[in-house]
This record gives C-alpha cells, structure tokens and sequence, in this order.
C-alpha cells in the first residue's frame, strides 16, 4: 500500500468551501456539513439558509450574546448578518423545494453511482426514524454535494451500485466529498476529480462499490 | 369591543376536548408555547394527536406533554434528538402512535390545510418509505407525491408582540412554524411576551393578522 494520509473533517470541509461562488444560496445540513461554514471566504458574500427560516447566518455568537431565538436547524446558536432575514417554515421550504437553493452540503450514510442518497434512516428495529428537512433538500437544492467518510467503520464502501438503506431522495447527488477525494456523479458515471495524495486509482477504487472513471 | 386577550393560560385551554387534534408551534425550544403546553398538561384532556416538528427536549414543554400520557399519537419530521428520551422511550415501548412527515411536507401540509386546498403534489420523499402506498403524478417530466392537508381543532403558538384583536409579531427563528399553525387551525391561542395596544403595531411588521387568532394570553417576564 502507498503513503497517503486521509484528509480530515476539517480538510474536507475547506474542500467543499473552496467549490462556492460569491453569490451562492447554501444550505448546510446538520453534524458535519455544519464546519464547512469555518472555512467560506470572508471576503466574499455568500448566503447561509438554515430551513428552520434564517437566511444569512452568521458565526456562532460569543456565550453572553446566545439567544434562545436564533438558532440553527441543528439547534445550534447563531448569529444574524447584517441584510439576513427570518421567514416561517412555508416560505423557508419554498426557497428549497422551488428550486431558489443554489447547493445543498449534505452528510450520508451511502450514495449509489446515479446519485440516489440514504442519510435518514438505518431501519434497524430500535431505530427511530427522522427525517427533517433531508429529503425537500435532496429533491429541492439546484446542487446537492455529500460529504462523508469513503468507507464505513467496518471499512465496507459508502459509494455503492445500488442503495442497501432506506433512500431519502433519488438521482440528486451531483458531487461526493470524502476523505480521501472528490468524485462526480456524471451521465458517464462516477469522475474522480482530485484524490489525497500518495493514493493510488486502484487503491481508491478497491474501496469504492462502483465503478470510477479518470477524466 | 372585541379582545381577544385571555387572563390565564388555563382559561385558554378550557375548550380543548378529548381527541383534539392540537398543533404545537416551535423548532426545538425556539418559538415553542411552553406555558401553554403546561397549562395544557393541567387540563388532562385524553387522546391527544399533537403536530409539531420535534417530539420535545428534555423533560419541559412538549417532552413533559407527552410524559402525561395524554397524547396518543405524534406528527412530526424530528423525533429523534439527543435529548429527546421522553418520546423515545413512549415510542419504543408502543405507547405512542408516530407518523414522520419530511419538514417542508409538514408545513405545505398545513398550508394547504389553512388555505382551503384538497391536497399539494409534492416531490419530496418520491420513491421513498414515506411515500409508500400515497398516490404519485408525474408533472411536466417531474415526479410528485399526493399529500393531504392537515388541519387542527386547536394551535398552541408562541410569538412576540400581540393586541387585541390578535395580531402578532414574532422574535427571530422562533417564527417557524407559527404563522402557518394559527391558519391551520380553527382556534388558535397564542402566548406572546407582550400585549400592546391596537395600532401600535405597524401594519407593515405584522406577520399573522388577527383574522387566525382567537386567543392571546401575555406570558410575564417571557420576553428573551
């Protein structure tokens, strides 16, 4: 095996970051996709929505200034910038499913090669199910990007042919950031755009369920 | 002279009947009626169906709510928190009767219900668990799933700033759900931190006209 070092939450998450435009609508889900924030160019305006009816979040604020009020759709504290809004939930749910999002980050369990993505629901007996905002996002966003892990804790493929979850949205993902590359879900199938280095094709593709391509 | 301005938030809850379908505004904590659901808990009323986007936090509000065993069945898109133990534990144990809607399908739902449709097509959730055995319609290439309204006996909402004639204002994301519930329902209370006189409000920021709300109870020293 070569010498490569895998890249970490936050590398992946300024990965993602450096893929967004001035001018962007983004919508960031809950757990991971949440640090991709950290890492946006200050310079630049770029929109966070947060589908619990807040567009133009801001940073986490400073302990004394929390507000029960503001929040994200992760429960977390925010802020508000200068020209952001509040809306109710029929509006903020508007702006995704109609299509105004420019790009979704999500996080997931499996994407297939034609884009279809699990991330809501393992369906084991004692689970819960729980979708939330994942499923108007996965059909709604202009752009839906994954961020996840290459292969699960027992080291099987999280990109696979076909789904073996419960699916939250089908042929939606356009773009997969994992730790260790960036691959495209293309009409030609899966396009590796760029790979940690030190990793070999063959290794990557020893670790994926489907078939990748080399542009 | 109309007022809309109820005393107590018990006296709010004296109309609300067992198997009352009730929806409960709120993101998590923000923008949720706590005093109201309290005052709904004194009231005992059985057979509850409760629509809200979460199943409580921690043991206040609706968590404590649905601890009463007054609630047989929940709607809702988030169920599952890390302190969400009260609705787990129900869950797990076939005490309580859940239906998961996705976020945007919650709210279109009772939109719809508020505005007098007979039900919304819906691309969410095509081709999934949740849209096993609905009826689906293919538009314009797109595939969408038939969804029907939701409509309530009763609305529990939070919000900011009221008056009399039961126009609200609301604080930030606790907007959410709030101005959707109170057209969802045919009687809808609202606990807001304070009342103010008529035409203090400016018209321009007033988010749901009072035509949607037929209680405002103040809530003391609520105000964030």
């Amino acid at each position: 095996m070569s010498d490569y070092t895998p890249r970490s939450v936050d590398e992946i998450a300024k990965r993602v970051a450096q893929d967004i435009e001035e001018g962007m609508y983004v919508n960031l889900g809950i757990g991971q996709p949440t640090r991709v924030a950290d890492f946006l160019p200050k310079d630049k305006d770029i929109f966070l929505h947060s589908e619990n009816g807040v567009l133009g979040m801001g940073p986490a604020p400073e302990e004394a200034d929390r507000d029960g009020d503001l929040i994200n759709a992760g429960k977390q504290y925010i802020t508000l910038l200068k020209g952001g809004s509040y809306f109710h939930h029929g509006d903020s749910f508007a702006m995704i499913r109609g299509g105004h999002i420019d790009l979704c980050v999500l996080g997931a369990f499996e994407v297939a090669e034609n884009g279809d993505i699990a991330n809501w629901f393992l369906g084991r007996p004692k689970d819960i199910p729980a979708v939330g905002g994942a499923m108007d996002l996965a059909v709604g966003a202009k752009k839906v990007y994954v961020i996840m892990d290459h292969v699960s804790k027992n080291g099987d493929p999280k990109i696979v042919e076909n789904l073996k979850l419960p699916i939250t949205g089908e042929k939606c993902v356009n773009r997969i950031y994992t730790d260790l590359a960036v691959i495209d879900i293309t009409e030609q199938g899966l396009m590796v755009r760029d790979m940690v280095d030190g990793l070999t094709f063959d290794e990557l593709q020893a670790k994926t369920g489907a078939a990748l391509q080399q542009p | 002279m109309l007022n809309k301005v109820t005393e107590s938030a018990i006296d709010a809850m004296s109309h609300i009947n067992d198997g009352a379908t009730i929806l409960i505004g709120g993101f998590g904590l923000a923008g949720q009626p706590a005093e109201l659901i309290d005052a709904l808990i004194e009231r005992n009323a059985k057979d509850l169906t409760i629509v809200s986007n979460n199943a409580g936090n921690g043991e206040t509000g609706l968590a404590l709510l649905l601890k009463s065993g007054c609630v047989r069945k929940i709607i809702c898109s988030f169920p599952r928190q890390h302190d969400s133990y009260i609705f787990d534990d129900l869950y797990r144990a076939g005490k309580i009767e859940l239906e998961v809607v996705p976020q945007g399908t919650l709210a279109a739902r009772m939109q719809a219900g508020g505005s007098g449709l007979g039900a919304i097509y819906t691309p969410t959730a095509y081709g999934t668990l949740l849209a096993e055995g609905k009826e689906t319609r293919t538009i314009d290439g797109k595939n969408y799933v038939l969804e029907y309204p939701i409509k309530a006996d009763f609305a529990l909402i939070k919000a900011f700033q009221g008056d009399r004639w039961g126009n609200l204002t609301y604080r930030k994301a606790a907007r959410n759900f709030g101005p959707i519930m109170a057209a969802a329902s045919n009687h809808t209370i609202a606990q807001v931190s304070e009342v103010v006189e008529l035409g203090v409000l400016d018209p321009e920021h007033i988010i749901t006209p009072g035509i949607f709300v037929h209680e405002v109870v103040c809530i003391e020293g609520e105000a964030s």
